[in-house]
């Protein structure tokens, strides 16, 4: 058992793995952190992902597109963000009961939606969701290439919005302006520009990258709707988001991390330990705290996270 | 072109506190006409039954007050701990440790009189309540970790415990279901009313409304926690030792959360079930704030989801509306409320340039 371990289809079905249950991290997580670095906090993250994963099941079943599922699912994603914004934002409602006015919300109206078009089969339906890609030449490397090269689309996608965000944020006009709201907004607000509408916008991204996270579990990896489907992911996000300290790459390294965790406990159930598979799957939750501990005490939280921003109410 | 702007006001009267609630409940049930014409059910009919299923027999009444007892629970803990802006959303976890600890309790020790093991029983849902929510507070004060994250992600941690020990331990010898044992007779809560499951949990949950006024009103701790919701700052300059307050605040939270666990297996399943609690904590949060943190206005707000919780079922069942519909009430409850609020500090100025 323990000799299986160390065998190399474990470690290339580990790394595969790893990679494959990091995808909804990495979209949720980068979604957040474009959120949190205008200075919003998004708790609707848990819902919006469970909506996304709900509408962009149906959109597949009854479009029989899979791409367009997931574009269903981007847009489930904006239009929640913009509830969020509206809230938020506009009327500078508390962050955090906002975002579980979200996730409640949303929660509630994924099981109503999904009831109301498919009623309680026995059988819960299902679809034939993406094949995995396998890229030539590299996915004939031995180790790395099955594990690495042989992945989804949509993975694949996320690794290039790593970069791509750190870019957006660090390298380009816009992210400036979407930092400076985060941090200052009464200097940014000197200086021309719209804090309200960079937040909403903000916002709005974040939940389409959300959206499709959810929309992973269901159409990608997964082939059905359950209630449970997301099943805390969001709130992992919110985690990885604190742990890579607002920073694509490094939140994309938590992301990594909670990948590895739920794919090796996948893995270690597989080995037929004699323990109540349960333990496994609290494995990735707990060590997520843990990480977290570690790294809490030198987070820089984006300085107006919480704040919502009110031009006549300065220091206030 | 049109500008909207938001402007504090004065403090409201105390009558537009209690009305500001009961008009968010109004539109909410305004609101829900849309996901119940959506589903194709007839309106009238759709809230006939809805309002039906929770008052309309005196079994129906009893089953509404049956499922307010672990509202109200739930809805006093997230209460308690928002007020001094702990930000427990972790009931849902405190809720099933309480649950598990009752368990434990009631099938170990059998030939114990009810007399002592009813209260032991309740002392020990209390406590496991309180420590998994002291986990996050010590984590908060002494490490700075977010609370928001550690008591969420604490909940997944504490049901696959739950399901641990429900496929391990706790599991009912002979069984392959996750199903505990059968606590003995003398944990159960004896039940009030003949023909009827209104037992014990329902007026205990009233004394906690109470209690928790008291806490709120009377004592050194109840300003405390006020003032460190405030503004822990300045709470802490004050001389408060904050720390302590906010790990007093997640106890007595937790505690509350995990009497509701407590009920719903002494109470009502005298088993231990991995689906024991349909999202109570959660719920909790829409009813502490639709009664404005207010342990007054957490027992009423929890009466009217408790009506729409058990209502949405009959409902459901003669309008074919799925059942759902109750999480979505709450939820647009919680949107509405939070709006409604923001009525009450703010004037909405609409001015034309």
């Amino acid at each position: 058992m323990i000799r299986d371990i160390f065998q190399i289809t474990f470690i290339t079905g580990l790394i595969g793995a790893t990679l494959r249950m990091a995808t909804p991290i990495i979209f949720a997580t980068l979604g957040e952190i474009i959120t949190e670095r205008a200075g919003v906090l998004n708790l609707g993250i848990e819902g919006i992902m469970l909506m996304g994963a709900m509408t962009g099941f149906i959109a597949t079943i009854t479009s029989g597109s899979l791409w367009f599922g997931i574009l269903m699912a981007a847009g489930i994603g904006m239009i929640l963000a913009l509830l969020m914004a509206f809230l938020s934002v506009y009327l500078g409602l508390s962050q955090h009961v906002s975002g579980l006015g979200i996730t409640l919300f949303s929660t509630g109206l994924a099981m109503f939606v999904y009831r109301l078009h498919f009623g309680s089969p026995t059988v819960p339906p299902t679809i034939k969701p993406f094949d995995p890609v396998a890229i030539p030449l590299l996915s004939k490397i031995p180790v790395i290439g099955p594990s690495f090269f042989n992945q989804y689309s949509l993975t694949y996608i996320s690794w290039i919005l790593i970069p791509l965000m750190a870019l957006l944020l660090y390298k380009t006009n816009i992210g400036l302006k979407i930092r400076t709201v985060g941090e200052n907004p009464f200097a940014a607000d000197t200086v021309g520009v719209n804090v309200n509408l960079t937040r909403t916008l903000s916002l709005v991204a974040g939940g389409a990258l959300m959206g499709v996270g959810g929309a992973f579990l269901t159409i990608v990896n997964g082939n059905m709707f359950l209630i449970d489907v997301v099943g805390g992911r969001g709130w992992v996000s919110i985690a990885m988001v604190i742990f890579g300290n607002w920073d694509p790459l490094k939140g994309a390294l938590g992301a990594l991390l909670f990948g590895f965790l739920d794919g090796l406990q996948l893995r270690l159930q597989g080995l037929g330990f004699n323990v109540p598979f349960h333990l496994f799957l609290l494995i990735p939750y707990l060590l997520t705290i843990i990480a977290l501990i570690g790294v809490s005490r030198h987070a820089t939280y984006p300085s107006a996270l919480l704040k919502p921003y009110r031009r006549e109410e300065k220091g206030g | 072109m049109i500008r909207i702007r938001i402007i504090r006001r004065a403090p409201l009267p105390n009558w537009a506190r209690i009305a500001i609630p009961v008009i968010a409940i109004i539109v909410t049930l305004i609101l829900a006409a849309i996901p119940i014409l959506i589903a194709g059910g007839n309106l009238w009919k759709s809230y006939y039954y809805l309002f039906y299923g929770a008052l309309g027999t005196r079994f129906n009444i009893l089953e509404t007050f049956v499922k307010s007892s672990p509202l109200i629970f739930t809805g006093l803990a997230v209460a308690f701990a928002f007020r001094a802006k702990f930000w427990n959303i972790g009931a849902e976890g405190q809720l099933l440790a309480g649950a598990i600890a009752a368990t434990w309790i009631g099938i170990s020790f059998p030939g114990v009189p009810a007399f002592i093991l009813l209260p032991v029983v309740l002392t020990g849902g209390f406590i496991a309540g309180g420590a998994w929510a002291a986990v996050p507070a010590l984590l908060k004060t002494k490490l700075k970790v977010d609370d928001v994250v550690t008591t969420l992600l604490l909940n997944y941690v504490m049901m696959h415990i739950m399901g641990a020990l429900l496929f391990g331990p706790l599991q009912q010898p002979g069984s392959s279901w996750p199903r505990s044992p059968e606590i003995v007779a003398a944990a159960k809560y004896p039940i009030l009313l003949a023909r009827s499951r209104f037992h014990m949990g329902i007026p205990l949950a009233f004394i906690a409304v109470f209690i928790l006024w008291f806490i709120n009103k009377r004592t050194v701790l109840g300003y405390q926690t006020k003032a460190v919701g405030v503004n822990i700052r300045a709470a802490d300059f004050g001389g408060i030792n904050t720390t302590a307050v906010i790990l007093k605040t997640a106890l007595i939270s937790g505690g509350l959360a995990g009497l509701a666990g407590v009920g719903e297996v002494c109470g009502i399943q005298y088993h231990l079930l991995m689906d024991l609690s349909p999202g109570y904590g959660y719920s909790g949060i829409v009813i502490a704030m639709l009664g404005n943190l207010h342990p007054v206005g957490v027992m009423f707000s929890a009466f009217f989801f408790s009506v729409i919780i058990v209502g949405a079922q009959t409902m459901s069942r003669i309008t074919g509306v799925p059942v759902y519909i109750s999480e979505v009430i709450q939820g647009m409850a919680l949107i509405i409320m939070l709006i409604a609020i923001l009525f009450t500090e703010y004037k909405i100025k609409v001015a034309k340039r």
